[in-house]
């Protein structure tokens, strides 16, 4: 009789399981992060595993690149825009109970420019004057000079709200205020997220997540096919998409994200100090047959700016592929056949296979284009320092938005433009929404004249998941893995 | 060990990249590297870095890790966790292959059985062993679905569970080992086959299939140990290749990561401690070599 009770009730239980939809999620990522702290270090894999699962800033980037408010409900902005009022969610809470008010967001800010700070982004925060709290649930943020994309900035990862009692262990156990809390990390191997049942937002569909971290290419594909991962966001194995594609198991998307992969030039090294010469490497590379060439789905930019961001400028007519007036330029700029140059190319398959397609292109110009692989740490010390030993470089550079990089004293390209510096005081210092796309369209058409590096392309998002799973982000604007969004279909 | 944690630091010393800009990326300022140097104790000369390294190695201290900013002596443990039980299960695999296939092809010399597992052999000598074990995957993971195709699922998830995914990659490792195991098993009993004390032994009324199994195979056994010795050193970090592929968080991947992370402290802790390894594993095998041959422990 036991027996038989003891069989229905398995029976039930089983149906009950079968019934209820899936609510865990495994997610496939290439590279581990070093640790679990978005306001400690640069690396993206930190920022696609906790931002805006564990950590939530006052405003929050979405999937189309639009900032939306999360821990701040609204704000007002003064005519000058240098006062910024927040009205703060005061509800929320930390993951150790910690409440959540003005005081945390005056931390937070105040840490970050600290002199001992290590904030990757420190320069997000150069802005902000002051920070103070008339009352618990408002913030009041008063700004150095106007700055166009402050709201932007503070919705980054790196500016995320750190809880003042828990700030110094988020390296190894992060607590922030996030729909999902940190369980545990197997070195290695994956990190393990819960819903946060306590969470003062909508409650997610997901209950517990898992991210694999699967750095082999091969690997990744076996894992997907294999059923032991759910969704691969950044899938780097391209050359299996069509056994994918062919698969009904599985969808392929292709979607977009903020990298612009470039042939950056030493500005400051002969013959790259002349623009003819540069305009002769951009007309020289064929992107669309380098894009088709590596399989990457990437798309062709003109500038250093891509599609999708505000107020982008299509420039990408701007040098097309026409090797015969890429010879004719060399030969102007007084460059004979046979001029050698040397490519330093970092690890990633863009760079290194990049290089390999780009030298063929260049020899058919006459260019002798050597290839020098470099490790990263190696190219972070040799072409990135000051002393900037290199001729050109293959990279992607993944920050959104970044068109600062041109205007700094100092950077790797050794671009030095007046014109182009004082353009982007003007943009950065723009209260005028419509004033500040004229201006970015700008200094868009400044690079693509100037040319400083031979724009290539921008990266795409390859992602593969199981079909039925709804709400995965098609792109990438931020370096982001929001699960809240994601649930299985019925 | 004091050589080696020489040799590595100077090396380690010399190599360029900045461990700060590794963690900060490219739109660091430079306060913030100083800051993170000098968190680091990089900031200091290196003879002091290397004193205050081995200073705090002779009390046990391994040191914080740069990238992860956990103890070294954790990480290492938690990928000795993975590493050692692999290289166990890897070595056991090819014992357990390899003498019972060269002693048989050793007693069935030139004949159609030798022919053919020395066949085997050489095939799996040149069998590269990640390709065996991406070929694994295909079979047991992604078509028959019995085994999970990579990662680890750490042993507090349960031993059964995580035996069950350190099984491919052992056996990728160990098939490959077994072939030049069972190759220097089957030489170096043909070599014993051939003396005196066996062919006394015969002469004394003992079947062939005696000879063979109580004289002359346990006298073949010092080079078949020497050459497990070398196996089981080099599989506690030489596997970065298998670690690839499979997805496990081994000692080699970690080794392999700390380079190009230039997270030179857990290299250099790393460095030592295989050594020390080493000795030790010379150490066990000069202990068996006593067991087996009596006569080497009395000199």
């Amino acid at each position: 009789m036991n027996k038989i009770i003891a069989a229905a009730l398995a029976a039930t239980l089983a149906t009950g399981t079968a019934q209820a939809a899936k609510d865990t999620l495994s997610l496939g990522m290439v590279l581990e992060p070093p640790m679990l702290d978005p306001t400690g270090g640069a690396a993206a894999a930190t920022r696609e595993v906790v931002y805006q699962n564990v950590f939530e800033g006052l405003t929050r980037i979405d999937q189309n690149g639009q900032v939306v408010p999360a821990l701040a409900k609204s704000w007002t902005i003064s005519g000058d825009g240098l006062v910024y009022i927040f009205a703060l969610h005061t509800e929320a809470k930390f993951h150790d109970g910690a409440a959540f008010d003005c005081s945390v967001v005056k931390f937070t800010y105040e840490r970050a420019v600290a002199p001992d700070s290590t904030n990757a982004q420190k320069g997000l925060f150069e802005a902000i004057a002051k920070t103070e709290c008339p009352d618990p649930a408002t913030a009041v943020v008063t700004l150095k000079r106007p700055t166009a994309r402050f709201l932007f900035n503070i919705g980054f990862s790196d500016t995320v709200m750190i809880g003042p009692a828990s700030a110094a262990g988020n390296k190894t156990n992060p607590v922030g205020t996030g729909p999902y809390l940190f369980k545990r990390w197997v070195k290695g191997d994956r990190v393990e997220l819960a819903r946060n049942e306590a969470y003062w937002g909508a409650k997610p569909a997901i209950a517990s997540v898992t991210f694999r971290f699967v750095a082999d290419p091969s690997a990744a594909a076996a894992a997907m096919l294999a059923g032991d991962i759910d969704a691969f966001p950044l899938f780097p194995a391209p050359e299996t998409l069509d056994q994918f594609r062919a698969d009904k198991r599985f969808t392929v998307n292709i979607g977009t994200t903020a990298g612009k992969t470039i042939l950056a030039l030493n500005n400051a090294r002969k013959p790259f100090d002349d623009v003819r010469v540069r305009r002769a490497l951009a007309y020289a590379i064929d992107r669309k047959a380098l894009v088709d060439a590596l399989g990457n789905y990437g798309t062709p930019i003109g500038s250093h700016y891509v599609p999708g961001d505000v107020g982008y400028v299509d420039l990408t007519g701007a040098y097309p592929y026409d090797p015969a007036k890429a010879k004719a330029l060399l030969a102007e700029a007084g460059i004979k056949p046979g001029f050698t140059m040397t490519l330093r190319l970092p690890p990633p398959p863009y760079a290194r296979r990049g290089g390999e397609v780009i030298a063929a292109m260049l020899e058919q110009v006459g260019i002798v284009a050597k290839q020098e692989p470099i490790e990263w740490a190696q190219w972070l010390d040799q072409v990135f320092k000051p002393q900037t030993d290199y001729d050109a470089t293959i990279i992607a550079h993944v920050e959104p938005g970044d068109l600062d990089v041109y205007a700094r004293d100092f950077y790797y390209y050794n671009y030095k433009s007046d014109e182009y510096r004082a353009t982007f005081k003007q943009y950065v210092e723009t209260v005028d929404p419509a004033k500040q796309v004229t201006l970015l369209g700008d200094l868009q058409r400044i690079l693509s004249r100037d040319e400083p590096n031979v724009y290539l392309y921008a990266l795409a998002k390859v992602s593969v998941w199981k079909a039925g799973l709804r709400g995965m982000w098609p792109n990438q604007p931020v370096p982001a893995n929001p699960i809240a969004g994601i649930s299985w279909a019925e | 060990m004091l050589a080696a944690s020489l040799v590595v630091f100077l090396v380690l010393s010399v190599l360029p990249g900045d461990p700060a800009q590794l963690i900060l990326g490219t739109n660091a300022r430079p306060d913030t590297l100083a800051a993170i140097r000098a968190q680091l104790g990089l900031d200091r000369p290196a003879w002091l870095r290397y004193l205050s390294w081995m200073g705090a190695l002779a009390v046990g201290d391994l040191g914080t890790s740069y990238t992860y900013s956990v103890p070294v002596a954790e990480l290492v443990a938690a990928r000795a966790a993975v590493s050692l039980p692999l290289a166990l299960m890897a070595v056991t695999i090819s014992i357990s292959v390899a003498i019972p296939v060269g002693v048989i092809a050793a007693s069935r010399r030139g004949r159609g059985t030798d022919v053919a597992l020395m066949g085997a052999a050489q095939f799996g000598v040149s069998l590269p062993n990640f390709w065996l074990g991406l070929l694994l995957i295909l079979l047991f993971a992604v078509t028959l679905g019995w085994l999970p195709a990579s990662g680890f699922a750490g042993w507090d998830a349960g031993w059964l569970l995580a035996l069950r995914s350190l099984l491919l990659p052992a056996v990728a490792l160990g098939l490959p080992q077994a072939a030049i195991l069972a190759r220097v098993t089957r030489s170096s009993v043909l070599e014993t086959l051939g003396e005196d004390f066996v062919r006394t032994a015969r002469a004394k009324g003992l079947t062939r299939r005696a000879a063979l199994w109580r004289h002359a195979v346990p006298n073949a056994m010092i080079p078949v140990i020497t050459i497990i010795g070398l196996q089981f050193s080099f599989l506690l970090a030489g596997t970065v290749i298998i670690e690839n592929v499979f997805t496990l968080p081994g000692l080699g991947r970690l080794m392999f990561q700390s380079i190009a992370q230039r997270d030179l402290i857990v290299v250099q802790d790393l460095v030592v401690l295989l050594a020390g390894s080493v000795i030790l594993v010379n150490f066990a095998v000069d202990l068996v070599y006593g067991l087996i041959d009596p006569r080497l422990s009395r000199r």
